[in-house]
């Protein structure tokens, strides 16, 4: 069958599935449409976690980001586990024992002060904001490249299925298409996966392949990537570039960040007991590890596969590959402008290399009469194209598209879900019409979500300049101001309402300006994003962990010198530290 | 301090020392072994892997999901000898 077609077949029968279970999963309250009633077994919350935390971002541009950055690429991987970790220990078990419905009524209610609730929404709504532009932008380029329709309408469909389900359904719609989302973007990227690895290695697990020789020669995959890229003036893959004390802090920063995202903490206010909010976590990232494990092989592999095409041989004394007998696929991402061939010495040959390495430039490239690099390589390619170069059949593309597009949706869903309730319970019910009753607000909250899904898909189609650095900003802000505010609130009777609210909005504004300095959002970057200006030598992708010490440390001192919080908020944290009457909490 | 109380900041001290033994674990494999200490036991391979390239990208991983269901086996147990379970 005509691949088009195929995928036609393919996308639209998933969407068939996630608008029938928005339907069968109506909510009929607004504990259902905040936290699906609180009636989420953990396993299944696990999966809708894993759909709900994994975006566009990580299905298609993590295994290409890992290829072309190699062993600095671990930040990510690290990074974006970790923080289940802390999740699970410091996080989860307290704020389903605490049992309402969303981060800033927590933040609101511990520092019993409306203050410290509005600055936690302002936080909510920016940082899933910025996340949620680049979602919906993901659900548009998945659209125009699958399905050969323009962006603006693969967007428009896009924001028609999430309305449907997120909408009617609320977090229990929601939660329950995640869960088929998972299923549908985990098969769709280890089958590629799978046979990438079987090919190149002969081991079926991408995870012991990236680990194995290479099928046919004597040296292991790992060391054959090291000596073909350095062969053509990269730096050796299993070795970083960067700073030690800025990966360590990008790591934490994104570790953090990721606790902190209110889309990903409000998924375990889902499920019935405290032990499932523990264990649930773990659910979470057993599923989400299946893709992490994964893409690391996928990179490494897709990037050798992708050399050994160009350069037959895979050593710089051969001849590399000529452009009038590129493969099939090469001129399919042609098209996309995905893959770029721009014959800068007019011999009719590929060379890829790095022309950026001035000591490879003069003494291997010159004397060859190579005059720069001939091929740009876009970093989605090493996942979109994965099944064809693997010579895979049309069915494994199709599916491809498939999983995109859910990765895209069910964070889109999930962000959405996050800003409506915030909107709906913490401003329009806890703060302008604290009179409204349970039929009110769920309208309320449904006309949120209309509404964002609105400013949303404007913000996909009109992408404001700095979506490209979403994820420094997004997890920065998280990790400074909503992380430590919630800690703090668990582990210490101490801090106050005078010191959480100093803490927060010392560490949003610093961390903000910061990246504002050297990304320039809004206005013209002030100084140049290299190490030389950067304090202690952070880059801002990992800014957030000095606003996260800032904001921890503002707090403390400012608690220390005002009055300690009443006696019934020192119960309120006795109460949230054990988990017995959790169950009860469910009444609400 | 009543008794009910007493056994309430006991649960919750074997809670805190469980929950930084986690953690001290968590920091190890991820800044020790995978930043840190990763170009020294790059020199060691397991399998095809650079031992710290396998830490960064593989072996942290895994440990953090051992630790979260670890956690979650070890705070259920402390739950029922504290008496502070679920019904």
């Amino acid at each position: 069958m005509e691949l088009q077609t195929l995928t036609y077949i393919v996308v639209g029968f998933t969407f068939v599935v996630y608008i029938g279970i928005a339907v069968w999963s109506r909510a009929h309250s607004t504990g259902d449409f905040y936290v699906a009633g609180k009636g989420v077994h953990p396993v299944a919350n696990g999966m809708a976690t894993a759909a709900d935390w994994m975006s566009a971002a990580s299905f298609i541009s993590m295994a290409g980001l890992i290829a072309f950055l190699g062993y600095d690429g671990s930040v990510y991987l690290m990074g974006w586990t970790g923080g289940y970790v802390l999740l699970a220990l410091l996080l989860a078990p307290y704020l389903r024992k605490y049992g309402k419905f969303t981060v800033p009524a927590f933040i609101g209610d511990r520092y019993y002060s409306k203050t410290a609730r509005v600055v936690a929404v302002i936080c909510l709504i920016f940082i899933s904001f910025t996340y949620v532009a680049g979602q919906m932008r993901g659900v548009g380029i998945v659209f125009s490249r699958f399905l050969e329709v323009d962006i603006l309408t693969g967007l428009l469909v896009g924001m028609g299925v999430v309305f449907i389900y997120a909408v009617l359904g609320g977090m229990k719609g929601i939660t329950y298409t995640q869960v088929a989302q998972y299923c549908v973007l985990i098969f769709a990227y280890t089958v590629p996966a799978v046979f990438i690895s079987i090919q190149l290695t002969g081991n079926p697990l991408p995870q012991l392949g990236l680990g194995s020789g290479v099928e046919g020669g004597s040296m292991w995959l790992l060391e054959r990537l090291d000596l073909v890229v350095q062969d053509l003036g990269f730096g050796a893959y299993t070795d970083g570039s960067k700073a030690m004390i800025d990966v360590a802090c990008i790591t934490l920063a994104l570790m953090v960040g990721t606790a902190g995202l209110p889309h990903v903490i409000v998924r375990f206010f889902t499920v019935p007991r405290v032990s499932d909010a523990r264990k649930s976590a773990g659910w979470a990232l057993l599923f989400i590890a299946l893709l992490y494990t994964t893409a690391p092989a996928v990179g490494a592999m897709a990037r050798l596969n992708l050399i050994e095409t160009i350069w037959p041989g895979a050593s710089t004394e051969a001849q590399p590959l000529a452009y009038d007998e590129r493969p099939e696929w090469f001129q399919t991402w042609e098209e996309t402008g995905l893959l770029q061939f721009d014959d800068q010495n007019g011999d009719g040959l590929i060379q890829y290399y790095n022309d950026n390495n001035p000591e490879y430039v003069a003494n291997v490239a010159e004397p060859r009469g190579w005059e720069g690099n001939e091929l740009q390589v876009d970093r989605d390619i090493m996942v979109l194209a994965n099944p064809e170069i693997a010579k895979l059949p049309n069915w494994v593309i199709a599916l491809v598209a498939a999983g995109g597009i859910a990765a895209a949706l069910s964070t889109a869903a999930g962000l959405l879900l996050v800003i409506s309730s915030a909107v709906s319970h913490d401003l329009v019910k806890g703060m302008i019409a604290p009179n409204l009753g349970d039929k009110g607000e769920l309208l309320t909250g449904r006309i949120a979500a209309a509404v964002a899904i609105c400013i949303a898909g404007y913000l996909g189609y009109n992408p404001p300049g700095f979506v490209a650095q979403v994820v420094a900003f997004a997890f920065g802000l998280a990790a400074a101001s909503l992380f430590p505010a919630i800690i703090m609130g668990i582990f210490s009777t101490r801090i106050n309402r005078e010191g959480a609210v100093a803490g927060m909005l010392t560490g949003l504004i610093f961390t903000f300006g910061y990246i504002m300095y050297f990304k320039g959002i809004f206005i013209e970057p002030i100084a140049a994003n290299i190490p030389e200006n950067w304090l202690f030598g952070i880059s801002p992708e990992g800014i957030g962990v000095v606003g996260m010490l800032l904001n921890f440390g503002v707090a403390f001192s400012i608690s220390r010198f005002t009055a300690a919080p009443p006696v019934h908020i020192r119960e309120l944290i006795e109460d949230i530290r054990v988990p017995r009457g959790a169950a009860g909490a469910q009444a609400h | 301090m009543s008794k009910h109380q007493e056994s309430r900041d006991a649960y919750w001290k074997a809670n805190l020392r469980i929950m930084a033994g986690c953690l001290v674990v968590w920091f190890i494999v991820s800044f020790g072994f995978g930043i840190v200490l990763a170009q020294p036991l790059d020199n060691f391979q397991l399998f095809g892997y650079p031992l710290g390239f396998w830490f960064a990208q593989q072996g942290s991983i895994y440990t953090f999901l051992v630790l979260i269901f670890f956690y979650a086996w070890r705070m259920n147990k402390l739950d029922r000898e504290f008496d502070v379970h679920e019904e």
